[in-house]
């Protein structure tokens, strides 16, 4: 049954208050739901990343619940071997409850560096769930790009300047990647809708075997957006197409949400300072360009899902 | 009952990581370790073990796995070589930080480029300052016995270190040797139950492992590292002189042969210490009194003993089969940094040897004995076996 908002206030905080991420970070409440939705024991890998080095700041830990950060890029190998502990010691009935394994990683652990490690991890089939928290670039360490920043994006390693406007690549679909593994779970959201996030860690964590979700969760300082419009940038996000929310249960494809009527690109675009160098007279082709690969990423999921435009 | 079985020292390894039976074992394949994981992999095929076979992507995952295991509460092991031990270094470091007692076979193999598959230290050397204790092995017998001796080493609640156990890629690890083995039974007593201190998955105690530690706790925590080492000589002697009582066997952390007379000492380690032997035995026969020092555990570096060993001697050579290029190279760097203090101070040889498996014959340890006693010795670095 759905979880509603009603059930997460009566659950305890595993992922407590005291850390030291942005007011308005889309990691920290990215982190605070999945920890709301699990409340079933749980151990926890980290990558390493702004949620990593905010919350575990010796002598003190936000994480309730046993948490291992390992490196960057072995997120995902790191809870294989937990997971593979927990088998190994409860075949021989030194363990005997039921225990959860998460990893989160950013999208720089994740598209990038620990992809990897991500990748092997569900091939093998270990019984876990991935949450990459996506804020579109290496935040932690000063917003460089990734594979999972959009195109035209001004980072600090493709910057916007005067001859170059950001980001020149388009960023990787990890999504439908991580779905050509053919894993029995796998979701794309954001946190326009607290229980959209909630209600797909339920089904993830529920399933056996590995299940992946791919939350894109704003970096408000580096997306230069007001910390208290976080939530609205996400919902400009899926309605825009820009993020489309979906979920891939046994490769059946489906929608989680179509907006009544989709909105500009520009919509998304313009609220954000990493974008404001496209908003010139000779920058409009980029966003038409943008436009146009949205439109052909929304397309590609609506014929995935059974959808019509 | 022992029994006396033809073995190669990759046999060796998988023979005593089966008879361990780790919770967890993570690995991957590698020339020439390979043969390790295999053959442990039949073991699981079989139903011989009980252990989680994790078969993952890379050796990166592989220590990576071995730490979330290990962290997680299991008895863990793993083995490697050469460019999987490179790949695996920065996880190496990590395990040892978090206190995790893995034991790690390492089949030694010469580090790219130019690419090579056979032994030499390159590999092992890169991680001796890495926290783990490094312990070679001379003979397939050595890899067995050392093996099940780390695993107690490692699991001592005074060290709680992981160790690597070295041996020669394919002189020790490819060449069949007669293995004396235990009784299933005695290992297990011997190795007894593992008790994890912190482990995560006590789901009602929950821990944060691996916390970002800066300035203000990071050399604290390191010095704690300092300090565990500080007890494995100890430890070490107490848990190999418990073995000696069941196999009949010595495992000192330096050995000597032919040592106690000797104007004219050998230091090297693992299969070459074999053939140093022959050739002492050869010379002594001649008259010569030559000896060798075979260093078992290089790390912690057994450096009183080694002084009071070398002190006092005509001249002493030190075989490297490792460098540390635009330096000194690292085993004779550390004997000579031992002798420091020594009263009556050796004269010096460095000698780098067996690069990329090039074999170093009886005839090339011979001409190391006559080079040292006829004085031909010079601060140079000498290059045994290479074609200038």
């Amino acid at each position: 049954m759905a979880l509603t908002v009603r059930d997460l206030l009566k659950r305890e905080e595993r992922f407590s208050y005291g850390h030291r991420l942005c007011p308005g970070c889309g990691a920290a409440l990215t982190a605070r739901l999945v920890m709301l939705a699990v409340n079933e024991p749980v151990v926890v890998s980290c990558a390493t990343g702004c949620l990593e080095v905010s919350t575990t700041i010796f002598p003190y830990t936000a994480w309730r619940v046993p948490w291992i950060h390992n490196a960057f890029e072995n997120a995902a190998a790191t809870i294989s071997g937990v997971e593979a502990a927990y088998k190994a010691l409860k075949k021989k009935g030194k363990i005997d409850k039921d225990i959860k394994f998460i990893a989160f990683g950013g999208d720089g652990g994740t598209y990038d560096i620990g992809f990897q490690a991500l990748s092997g991890a569900l091939e093998r089939g270990h019984d876990f769930l991935y949450i990459c928290y996506n804020n579109e670039g290496y935040m932690n360490t000063g917003a460089q790009r990734s594979g999972g920043t959009p195109m035209c994006a001004d980072t600090t390693t493709a910057p916007a300047g005067k001859v170059i406007p950001g980001k020149m690549q388009w960023r990787k679909d990890l999504t439908t990647i991580v779905a050509g593994h053919h894993i029995p779970y796998v979701a794309q959201t954001t946190l326009h809708n607290p229980l959209d996030l909630v209600n797909k860690v339920r089904k993830a964590i529920e399933t056996p075997g590995p299940a992946f979700i791919n939350v894109l969760a704003p970096c408000v300082r580096f997306w230069r957006v007001n910390p208290a419009d976080m939530i609205k940038i996400c919902k400009l996000a899926v309605d825009t197409c820009f993020w489309p929310v979906f979920e891939i249960v046994n490769d059946e494809w489906k929608l989680s949400y179509k907006p009544k009527e989709k909105k500009p690109i520009e919509e998304f675009l313009k609220v954000q300072g990493r974008f404001r160098h496209l908003f010139t007279p000779e920058n409009r082709h980029l966003i038409d360009e943008i436009q146009k690969h949205v439109d052909r990423e929304w397309s590609f999921v609506l014929k995935m899902c059974g959808e019509t435009q | 009952m022992k029994k006396r079985v033809p073995l190669t020292g990759n046999a060796a390894a998988a023979e005593a990581m089966r008879q361990i039976n780790p919770d967890v074992v993570a690995a991957y394949p590698i020339t020439p370790q390979t043969e390790i994981m295999m053959t442990f992999a039949e073991f699981v095929a079989d139903g011989l073990v009980d252990t989680e076979l994790v078969t993952v992507e890379s050796e990166h995952s592989a220590m990576s796995a071995c730490v979330g295991a290990a962290a997680a509460g299991a008895r863990v092991m793993t083995a490697t070589s050469a460019q999987g031990l490179a790949l695996m270094h920065e996880v190496v470091y990590i395990a040892s930080a978090l206190r995790l007692p893995i034991v790690m076979c390492v089949v030694n193999r010469a580090l790219s480029a130019p690419i090579n598959i056979h032994c030499d230290h390159a590999d092992t050397m890169a991680e001796r300052d890495s926290g783990w204790i490094q312990i070679y092995s001379e003979t397939a017998q050595e890899v067995y016995d050392h093996t099940i001796l780390a695993l107690k080493l490692a699991e001592h609640e005074d060290v709680r270190l992981p160790v690597m156990v070295c041996q020669d890629g394919f002189i020790t690890s490819h060449g069949v040797e007669p293995v004396e083995v235990l009784d299933d039974d005695v290992v297990k007593n011997f190795i007894g139950e593992f008790k994890p201190w912190y482990p995560l998955l006590d789901t009602d105690n929950p821990k944060t492992y691996g916390a970002l530690d800066l300035f203000d706790y990071y050399f604290e925590h390191k010095r704690q590292q300092f300090e565990a080492m500080k007890n494995v000589p100890r430890v070490y002697e107490e848990a190999a002189k418990e073995l000696s009582k069941i196999t009949g066997r010595q495992y000192p952390k330096v050995e000597g042969f032919f040592l106690d007379d000797a104007d004219y000492v050998i230091v090297v380690m693992s299969s070459t210490a074999g053939t140093t032997k022959y050739v002492v035995k050869e010379m002594r026969k001649e008259g010569k009194k030559v000896g060798l020092l075979k260093v078992r555990l290089y790390r912690p570096f057994p450096k009183e003993e080694i002084a009071s060993l070398l002190d006092g001697r005509k001249a002493v050579a030190v075989l490297d089969r490792a460098y540390s290029i635009g330096a000194e190279a690292p085993l004779f760097c550390e004997i000579k940094s031992a002798l420091y203090d020594a009263k009556v101070k050796p004269q010096l040889a460095s000698y780098v040897y067996g690069l990329g498996g090039r074999d170093t014959p009886p005839s090339l340890i011979r001409s190391v004995f006559e080079d040292l006693i006829s004085g031909n010795i010079s601060k140079e670095e000498k290059y045994l076996g290479v074609r200038e």
